[in-house]
């Protein structure tokens, strides 16, 4: 083994206390006296790649709903409560999960208790509620993709070039006619499903006391009835075996752009999924990168570079199939092939003469010191803890991924990179302009 | 199902109990050339958070839009070279150090903003002062930037948000500094490495910067790595600050043409009092009751209710030439001015009718409470501490301003309303599909067309 560095010798040790209710949720626990602060997070397992043909939209408009109210809170109450309380709230819907958190002064913890466990019990759907709901959401996308440019470039782009299952490529914002054929019936029934106990994990992180916290979670989540859950979908998908290309044309945007993107292995295998994480950075983290020194510093062709895996751009809150994703902008009068010739050169060059391991735990260095700094604030530590109890049965993970990270060796980078070629790739345009 | 309709309601409970946050002990030391150093310890994660202030006011007329030009580019080629270091050692020597740095300037300041693992501190504050005393610009750098950046003003420049802000920031403050925040490309096309040189070398001044250090180690070890590392940085020069800029509300509305558009974007701007201002608090509740938090007024109204839009919001800014109000709602083409109707109306009301005791509480509460919440982070606590320090205040205003926030009275939240808030103080802008919006918006509005 190679000599690690100093900075590679990052240690965490949060403290991690589990329970498992009899309906089947799971709960975590991170005691944390540092702020008298607290964060509550619940992840439903189930997210957009889970919602039915015809209802493209619906895992997110879902999420709407549970904010309108339930047997104990009017519209809006959930809100009031929180914010009243000196607290700060939201929820979101990834491929394969849906969340709600809050992160509250600590007087404050057994009301978010409350909170979530009233709408896991009881969200109350009504039409009205769902109509306002629709609306509002068409505006969240009309906001973030249809009058901006490059709106859901490429997240929401580049799944129908890079898949083909109805699950893994469609449009998980929802098209207006899903979003407006949405009924009450769908609703009850998505709930029923996906919104039983047991197919939850609520993680608290902050200045509590465990034990006081898990008899709060008997109190108001222990009466909820277990249903019964069924175990995650597999979505996985053959490889391609050939390069597939499409260009979409956006006329609000001034300038090209263009995302390229390769399926990686299963994330739930960390030794294999790791290097593919260290790879996205060693390619594009910086002007230190591979592909910044080259297409923004020495050839000038590229404006910006991103690179990371997942559609969503978290590489571990994502189960399989899940790609490495690049994304670069260039000048108009810069061909596409011209910057993927370059990128083709780069990733050959890794490959083939691999990368010194110094690069590597440079690279590692500065991915484990982002983790750190996400996982300072209560909020991403409960996040985190979440969606690793919720994927991999293992919040201690928290811990452990900065030891993982520097495991990973240069020659596992460099075959991770010889993996990412031309026939096993899609390549996505974005063209400025209306459609010729 | 629903079980809702078979499930009773159980009482919510009440809040326990708080304690109340310990306020962080601030080191707080100027140093022999000038340099303000503010050091927290915060334990938590082995990291170090940084933040530097550098005055940076531009000059009003002319003159403004040429600094506004090179002080972007300036930021953008600061961490391009050095005598020691070309742009690609320096990337790989933060990289090594778990560090991240970057530069950025508005009409008032230049900005470093960063983290490093606390072990990586040493050489961090090294390459800082490598920046600071010996950033070089290197014509090739500085001239590949300038393309990206005339590039990425393009970019900026279609979104109808970015679209909208120009317009009302140049209708508040008209050629004031205040009134421009990008560059145009025209300008900066211009700009020359050795004006960035000389800009460097004139404003880039220990003497009335601040340096903000949040971490697990000590104020006194982080101030003592800090002088032994920036001791050589001592270039005299400084500058006038940004002239007092009252922005402009109460003009006519302006209507901007986006063709096609499927949203307006609806922007209102006027003035607001600053941090220290004793009508600040109320203005501050006065701001939530209205459009300032997910509770509020106008997110019921218009998204809640009548579905008409995703995010309304209003915040106050405290640029220290003047603290302006600034509120804005993105809403479907076709309900127009339905939204702005009832947008006046909220504004109307904040206005002339008092709040009720129970909405006054609740954003007191909410107020007091985030307030509490933003500093328990170590990157919350040192962009606070870094915030306030550029506006002249300490870690004390900590407890001053949850203080004052609790002598608030709906008395008060009225007359902050009438002043702040009135439609007829506040300046509206709208960019969207003229051609389809603009009729409606002439029975509501008086309007000029951009």
């Amino acid at each position: 083994m190679p000599t690690r560095a100093p900075a590679r010798t990052t240690n965490l040790s949060y403290a991690v206390e589990r329970g498992r209710l009899k309906n089947g949720l799971r709960v975590v626990v991170l005691p944390d006296r540092t702020s008298p602060v607290v964060a509550v997070a619940v992840y439903y397992d189930v997210g957009m790649r889970s919602e039915p043909e015809g209802r493209t939209g619906f895992a997110h408009l879902f999420e709407h709903l549970m904010f309108q109210g339930s047997a104990s809170l009017g519209k809006t109450e959930h809100f009031t409560y929180v914010q009243g309380a000196g607290g700060v709230l939201n929820g979101s819907t990834h491929l394969d999960y849906t969340n709600y958190y809050e992160v509250l002064p600590n007087s404050a913890t057994e009301l978010a208790l409350f909170l979530e466990a009233d709408r896991m019990r009881s969200v109350a759907l009504t039409q009205d509620n769902l109509e306002n709901q629709v609306a509002v959401v068409q505006n969240e996308i009309r906001v973030n993709v249809q009058n901006r440019p490059y709106g859901g470039f490429p997240w929401l782009a580049m799944p129908p070039v890079l898949f083909d299952s109805f699950a893994n490529s469609h449009d998980g914002y929802g098209s207006f006619v899903d979003l407006e054929a949405a009924t009450l019936e769908d609703a009850e029934s998505f709930f029923r499903r996906y919104y039983a106990p047991g197919n939850a994990v609520l993680a608290v992180a902050g200045d509590v006391d465990p034990a006081q916290v898990m008899a709060w979670v008997e109190q108001y989540f222990g009466d909820i009835p277990g249903r019964k859950v069924q175990p995650p979908p597999a979505f996985s998908e053959p490889p391609l075996t050939e390069e597939r290309r499409a260009v979409v044309h956006d006329r609000l945007a001034p300038a090209p752009a263009l995302a390229m993107a390769w399926r990686v292995p299963d994330p739930a295998d960390l030794e294999t999924y790791l290097p593919y994480v260290v790879l996205a950075e060693v390619l594009t983290d910086g002007d230190a990168a591979r592909l910044q020194a080259r297409l923004l510093l020495k050839d000038r062709t590229a404006t910006s570079i991103g690179g990371y895996l997942g559609v969503m751009g978290d590489p571990l809150d994502a189960r399989d199939p899940t790609p490495l994703m690049l994304e670069v902008h260039h000048a108009p009068e810069v061909s596409a092939d011209t910057v993927i010739a370059s990128i083709d050169e780069e990733i050959a060059r890794l490959a083939h003469d691999g990368l010194d391991q110094g690069e590597v735990d440079r690279t590692v260095a500065r991915l484990t010191a982002r983790f750190l700094r996400e996982v300072d604030p209560v909020l991403g530590r409960a996040t985190h803890a979440a969606v690793f109890e919720q994927q991999r049965g293992r919040a201690e993970l928290l811990n452990e991924l900065p030891a993982l990270l520097a495991a990973v060796t240069a020659e596992q980078v460099a075959a991770a990179a010889g993996t990412l070629g031309r026939d096993n790739r899609a390549v996505l345009e974005l063209r400025p302009g209306g459609e010729s | 199902m629903p079980p809702a309709k078979k499930l009773a309601a159980r009482p919510v409970p009440p809040l326990g109990k708080q304690r109340t946050p310990k306020l962080p002990t601030v080191g707080d030391t100027v140093l022999d050339n000038g340099l303000r150093v503010l050091a927290v310890r915060r334990p938590g994660v082995p990291l170090v958070e940084l933040r530097l202030r550098v005055p940076f006011a531009a000059p009003t007329g002319k003159r403004g839009a040429s600094h506004v030009a090179r002080a972007t580019l300036l930021s953008d080629t600061l961490l391009s070279g050095t005598e020691q270091r070309d742009a690609a050692q320096i990337a790989i020597d933060l990289q090594a150090l778990g560090g991240q740095l970057s530069a950025s300037s508005d009409a008032d300041r230049l900005g470093f903003g960063g983290s490093v693992l606390t072990s990586g501190l040493p050489g961090f504050l090294d390459l800082l002062a490598d920046l600071l005393t010996s950033a070089s610009y290197p014509k090739r750098e500085v001239e590949g930037e300038r393309d990206r950046l005339v590039h990425e003003l393009a970019i900026h420049r279609s979104s109808a948000g970015v679209v909208a802000r120009e317009a009302l920031l140049h209708r508040m403050y008209g050629d004031h500094p205040y009134g421009r925040d990008l560059p145009s490309a025209e300008d900066v096309q211009l700009v020359k490495a050795a004006q960035l040189r000389a800009l460097h070398a004139n404003r880039i001044v220990p003497e009335g910067s601040v340096l903000t250090l949040v971490g697990d180690l000590s104020p006194a070890r982080a101030t003592g790595l800090v002088a032994k590392a920036l001791s050589g940085w001592s270039a005299r020069g400084g500058v006038a600050p940004t002239p007092p800029a009252p922005p402009q509300g109460g003009r006519t509305a302006l209507l901007v043409d986006r063709p096609g558009a499927v949203q307006t974007t609806i922007r209102f701007g006027g003035a607001a009092p600053s941090r220290t201002d004793p009508g600040y608090a109320a203005a501050a509740l006065a701001n939530l009751v209205f459009g300032g938090y997910f509770s509020s007024r106008w997110v019921s109204n218009i998204r809640e209710d009548k579905g008409y839009t995703y995010s309304p919001h209003s915040g106050i800014d405290h640029p220290p030439a003047g603290s302006r109000l600034v509120a804005g709602a993105d809403v479907a083409t076709e309900v127009t001015a339905p939204a702005l109707l009832e947008s006046l109306y909220e504004l109307g009301r904040i206005a002339t009718v008092p709040v009720s005791q129970g909405e006054l509480d609740q954003a007191r509460r909410y107020a007091i409470g985030t307030l509490a919440l933003s500093t328990a982070s170590q990157a919350g606590l040192a962009g606070l501490l870094s915030q306030l320090a550029g506006a002249g205040l300490g870690v004390d205003w900590l407890r001053q301003h949850p203080a004052a926030l609790e002598r608030v009275t709906v008395e008060d939240v009225l007359e902050a309303g009438a002043r702040w808030f009135a439609p007829s103080v506040l300046t509206p802008v709208l960019v969207g599909d003229t051609a389809v919006i603009e009729d409606s918006l002439r029975a509501l509005v008086a309007l000029e067309t951009a």
